[in-house]
């Protein structure tokens, strides 16, 4: 497992990862969202994306 | 060197909540100032827009007609086969309401704020929290890509469902998955459905949630649904749920979508505290969303005017330690807190049933003249009907 990958041309910036996010690695920016490195890969993000556009698919 | 401001009170996020902080807070003597990471107010959407209107009269708004797209006559609640629970207004009280231009709506609170005397500054984030011996005493943001201090002796996080400012004040608790609600909408136009009414769909359409329908104007409806996280095993997205609904019914599918909409909000029950020293969070950032519907703009709102007429007596005071703000706590918990707590139980359970459940509880319904909804009234014509789905609800009692 890695960090999660968000296909930013299906992400509405919608922040539901955001909030989800148990360890507070997520970010949402204007036309983007970001990850650190506190990320765990729990997947949480990918589950609660309204649209499917996380993926925790590995490298 | 970076530009610095001061201020008695700093809003962060001009969501209802946020303005209306900013608005009570500067219409009793705060110098107040709210700032906004987008670079315009309400925009863009992240709601399903129905909203009661029975907070008018707290707020001191007397004109809605600007941001009301539809005004409806009740709500329909269907069960999976199709029965039917219609909510009247003279039943609801002032509970059933409008659906709203939420930019439009969002706005108008600023008007208000803004009339109030406080200031606003666009596309302005927070970065960090400044703190000084324990103490939470403004931020440091970034305006328009450059750095910028601002002083405040009341920080008030309003910044939403994905609140920092809870986060960096230590008030962050990690929401459970079940307690989580996914949402996918469209504007649909050119679709057919009876637009007086908003219209309310239970079971597995959208696992522990409900599908909704909002009139939006001529044929044209926020056509949405909420589905709780724990529900989902990951085959399909919220979003794979709503197309399916789409394509299965033709008075939506001969319709076509006009916006998309997605979000989440927290269905959790009330935090142990939402404030520390020289900061308070109000609105979705307090998780002050009402768990049964997942709506959030009028308990914001409530919270929103204690939170801003409270900041303001701390300024006159000069106490911004946790203790003084516990003051805060108790009136928005006196104002929310058991409603909150008893619709957090409701939705416990609602997420419980199964289609075959919801059937007999709204057939159970249909045909008894409620006259008031009350808990106590919907469960004396479920033990009329089905004696036997009572026990069901026993620990409700």
């Amino acid at each position: 497992m890695s960090k999660p990958c968000i296909d930013l041309d299906a992400c509405m910036r919608c922040g539901a990862c955001v909030g989800t996010c148990p360890v507070n690695a997520m970010f949402l920016k204007e036309y983007t969202v970001e990850v650190n490195d506190d990320c765990t890969s729990c997947g949480l993000c990918e589950k609660v994306c309204p649209v499917g556009a996380v993926s925790l698919g590995g490298e | 060197m970076s530009e610095s401001l001061e201020y008695d009170v700093l809003v962060i996020g001009g969501g209802p909540a946020g303005s209306t902080a900013a608005r009570y807070a500067a219409k009793n003597g705060a110098k107040t100032l709210v700032i906004e990471k987008r670079q315009e107010i309400g925009s863009p959407v992240r709601c399903g827009e129905g909203v009661s209107l029975s907070w008018l009269e707290e707020l001191e708004i007397e004109d809605y007609d600007r941001w009301t797209a539809a005004r409806v006559k009740g709500a329909r609640i269907y069960s999976p086969s199709g029965h039917m629970l219609q909510i009247t207004e003279k039943m609801a009280g002032d509970e059933v309401g409008v659906v709203c231009e939420r930019d439009l709506f969002d706005k108008d609170m600023a008007r208000l704020a803004v009339e109030a005397g406080a200031d606003f500054m666009m596309k302005t984030y927070a970065v960090s929290l400044i703190e000084e011996d324990g103490k939470f005493k403004g931020v440091m943001a970034r305006r328009m890509g450059k750095e910028l201090e601002i002083r405040a002796d009341l920080v008030i996080g309003a910044d939403g469902w994905e609140s920092q400012v809870g986060r960096w004040a230590g008030l962050y608790e990690a929401i459970p998955p079940k307690d989580i609600m996914t949402c996918f909408q469209y504007r649909m136009t050119g679709i057919e459905f009876d637009e007086d009414y908003t219209h309310f769909y239970l079971g597995s359409e959208a696992p522990g949630g409900y599908v909704w329908v909002f009139p939006k104007g001529p044929r044209t409806a926020n056509v949405g649904l909420g589905i709780h996280m724990s529900s989902l095993d990951g085959s399909k997205t919220p979003k794979d749920y709503l197309d399916e609904l789409i394509a299965s019914r033709e008075e939506f599918s001969k319709g076509e979508p006009v916006d998309m909409v997605a979000g989440a909000v927290a269905v959790t029950h009330p935090p142990e505290t939402v404030t520390v020293d020289g900061l308070m969070l109000v609105g979705d950032a307090s998780r002050v969303v009402d768990p049964m519907t997942g709506g959030g703009i009028v308990n914001g709102l409530k919270q929103g005017k204690i939170a801003g007429e409270f900041a303001a007596q701390c300024v006159k005071e000069g106490r911004f330690d946790k203790e003084y703000l516990q003051e805060y706590e108790k009136r928005w918990r006196d104002r929310l807190e058991n409603r909150l707590w008893r619709n957090y139980m409701a939705k416990e359970k609602a997420t419980t049933l199964d289609d075959g459940t919801f059937d007999k509880l709204i057939d159970s319904l249909s045909d008894i003249e409620l006259d008031r909804v009350s808990i106590m009234a919907i469960l004396e014509g479920v033990q009329k009907k089905y004696p036997e789905l009572i026990k069901e609800f026993e620990d409700m009692l």
